[in-house]
């Protein structure tokens, strides 16, 4: 569908970084299900076989894991694939491949050889879909030493930590949401490539009075409910991670010891999650006094998707959640 | 060390259809040879075929007016393999399917109420709401589970099969499955596994030639399927999918063998959908390989056609009762739509109680 509104939207971005990669580099090459189908990836590839080619815009059989080894192996040779997984529900086929692998090769190999292999994972939910078309599972690709894991918000992040992860010499998994999708801006400037290792955590909004930390379509949230208490006198400070592994949380840090409360907002689950992972990690690294409250994380519950619409708007937080607990935190005052 | 060579331009990938008539859409289309059937047997596998017709057309309906939400894979145009497994099934039996799981699951069932309430996500269908058309469960009846991860429950039947083995009463396991699955790499351990331990395992095949926008010659080498079974040494059978009685005789031999000897067999049936992958239109993956003229000769392979006018034309079934029959039917479905309507949504409270059987939120 055209968009109406003028500008680049999220999917389009990707669609430019995949461009100017195959342009710019002939190593590089894709491959995945629905690569050839106008629809499986949204508008985030369209006509790319047509203007480079089947051998470099590949679609596969539906075999995650052997796939997936299959561009481990050629990124071996100094190719630079980029597997695509259009939903994250259906890699965990390839979860061998990834993280026995991936993500091991080149440190049990005493460093002599790695994997520049960039795996797309698409988060797609919502929809009545269920329980295994929902799934978020970052927090899982963190957990692993050996793979780094990108997490765009911005359309401007979204075409260039996709080129980052792709020219990055290690395996990168780089998640995009298609509840982004729809995100714009009015122009993209010209591409500036950037060094993955070198990106940090932004801050999308400066404010004094609390702390929001989130990653993707969660940064989204931070970002509306900012916007709506700025009228009730509230000055959140929403800061995008962008990379969650390796975690540089000294931003976070930073910010939390200016305001003193800290909300950590992730579409993830809960237990052993990002946003918990984020709150130990502040919490570590600060004195308790500089603490106003107790600091807060909104997830999902710990329970898979459901599928009816009146349970989907109950598992999914929104806005006006993370507005609340916003408010909840600055009614907070450290005593003593 | 010799001279690297530098290869010439890469070949297309190669393709041989292997089977034959089976996947020609201008062939098979003449009424369905039923001397020497039971008529009766013959009337009810096509009462419940009309059943799910008419049942997935109204689901493609709510689907295209928006009123039913969750995604949608309609069996249309591939009622016969359904129908004619199921009918040597018992509710002692374990079935398993997929995301395309509609048919196989009105077979058995043999009344729309559960699938129609559940894609409406009301707490009244077969999942009580909390899966829609992907997630579909009748233990009772012996509808064991389907799923969308492709392949993901032809282990879960393996295991099924497992149990029935150390059950010794003769219950199989029958497991569901589209040529796409066979891509997955569990499935080949599965034929492995079921042929090793000798496990009493239908696994079906319903060869409709696509995964999702895919045309089969650009995944595989071969059409034929049941190739993998033979490689692990399983015994095959490949029928014409929408020849209703082709496939339950071979379905009937290969069960009624693994209830004798807990062999496990392969059905291997050959069908094409009438609708797009997902969803109510038609069109949908016409462009990618899919071609609009297959679809029209495939329409003359219907399997309910060419069973009705086989029962008409030696007398079994006259115009009227097959009106009477659909409109009975019909009425039903429309009942049970207006039912599910009408009916509850599951309660906010089952999003963390069914996450443990006890408790632990
Ligand atoms: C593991 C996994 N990979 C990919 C998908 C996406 N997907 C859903 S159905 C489908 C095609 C399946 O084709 P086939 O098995 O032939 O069944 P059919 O749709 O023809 O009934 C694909 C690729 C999925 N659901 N699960």
């Amino acid at each position: 569908m055209d968009d109406p509104r003028k500008g680049t939207n999220y999917g389009e971005a990707i669609l430019a970084a995949y461009e100017y990669l195959l342009a710019t580099y002939p190593k590089v090459f894709t491959l995945g299900q629905g690569l050839w189908s106008p629809w499986y990836v949204g508008n985030s590839m369209t006509n790319l076989d047509k203007k480079f080619g089947q051998a470099r815009v590949i679609d596969t059989p539906i075999s995650e894991l052997s796939t997936t080894g299959m561009a481990i192996g050629a990124s071996l040779l100094g190719y630079r694939p980029i597997i695509v997984y259009p939903r994250m529900d259906f890699m965990i086929l390839a979860m061998d491949q990834i993280v026995n692998q991936a993500a091991k090769w080149r440190h049990m190999l005493g460093g002599q050889s790695h994997a520049p292999v960039t795996f797309r994972s698409i988060i797609n939910r919502g929809g009545e879909q269920g329980a295994q078309h929902s799934q978020a599972l970052h927090a899982w690709f963190a957990h692993v030493p050996g793979l780094r894991v990108v997490m765009p918000y911005t359309v401007q992040d979204a075409r260039d930590l996709l080129i980052a992860a792709v020219l990055c010499d290690d395996p990168v998994m780089y998640i995009d949401d298609r509840w982004l999708y729809g995100n714009v801006i009015d122009a993209l400037p010209p591409v500036t490539e950037l060094r993955l290792v070198d990106q940090r955590p932004e801050v999308r909004r400066v404010g004094k009075d609390v702390t929001l930390v989130a990653a993707s379509f969660s940064v989204h949230l931070a970002m509306q409910a900012a916007a709506a208490l700025e009228p009730e006198g509230i000055a959140c400070e929403v800061i995008d991670l962008r990379v969650i592994n390796p975690l540089d949380v000294a931003p976070v840090v930073a910010s939390v010891a200016k305001t003193g409360r800290l909300c950590a907002i992730d579409g993830g689950w809960r237990t052993c999650g990002l946003a918990g992972e984020v709150i130990a990690a502040v919490v570590e690294r600060l004195p308790v006094s500089v603490l106003q409250a107790p600091p807060r994380r909104l997830t999902l519950p710990d329970a898979p998707a459901p599928s009816s619409k009146p349970l989907e708007e109950l598992y999914y937080t929104t806005v006006a959640q993370v507005a609340q607990t916003a408010r909840e935190l600055c009614a907070m005052r450290r005593v003593g | 060390m010799p001279e690297p060579v530098v290869s010439p331009e890469p070949l297309p990938t190669p393709f041989a259809s292997e089977l034959g008539s089976l996947a020609d859409p201008g062939r098979h289309h003449a009424p369905l040879e039923i001397a020497g059937e039971d008529p009766r047997g013959l009337l009810d596998a096509l009462r419940r075929m009309v059943l799910i017709r008419l049942c997935e057309q109204a689901i493609a309906t709510l689907v295209g007016s928006g009123e039913v939400k969750c995604p949608c894979h309609l069996g249309v145009g591939q009622e016969a393999i359904a129908v004619g497994v199921v009918k040597h099934l018992t509710a002692r039996d374990h079935v398993f399917s997929a995301h395309r799981s509609h048919a196989h699951f009105l077979a058995l069932v043999d009344d729309p109420a559960l699938l129609l309430h559940e894609v409406f996500g009301k707490a009244t269908g077969s999942s009580r709401g909390m899966g829609g058309s992907q997630h579909l469960i009748a233990a009772d009846k012996g509808f064991t589970g389907s799923n969308p991860i492709v392949g993901g429950v032809v282990p879960v039947a393996v295991g099924a099969a497992l149990g029935n083995k150390m059950d010794r009463q003769g219950n199989v396991a029958v497991v569901f499955f589209g040529d796409g699955a066979s891509e997955e790499g569990g499935l080949h351990e599965c034929l492995n596994l079921a042929a090793n331990f000798v496990l009493p395992l239908l696994f079906v095949c319903e060869n409709n030639f696509y995964a999702s926008q895919m045309d089969i010659c650009l995944r595989q080498p071969s059409d034929r399927i049941s190739r993998f079974a033979e490689a692990h040494h399983v015994p095959v059978r490949v029928v014409d999918g929408n020849d209703l009685v082709a496939v339950s005789h071979a379905a009937g031999e290969l069960i009624a063998e693994a209830r004798r000897s807990g062999r496990p067999g392969f059905l291997e049936a050959t069908t094409y959908r009438w609708l797009g992958h997902v969803g109510h239109r038609e069109d949908i993956d016409v462009g990618i390989k899919r071609k609009l003229d297959d679809l029209v000769q495939w329409k003359q392979r219907d399997p309910i056609a060419r069973l009705r006018q086989a029962l008409q034309t030696t007398g079994h079934l006259t115009p009227g009762a097959f009106a009477a029959m659909q409109q009975e039917i019909q009425a039903r479905i429309d009942q049970e739509v207006a039912a599910a309507r009408s009916a509850p949504y599951p309660d906010p409270a089952v999003l963390l109680d069914y996450v443990y059987c006890q408790g632990g939120s």
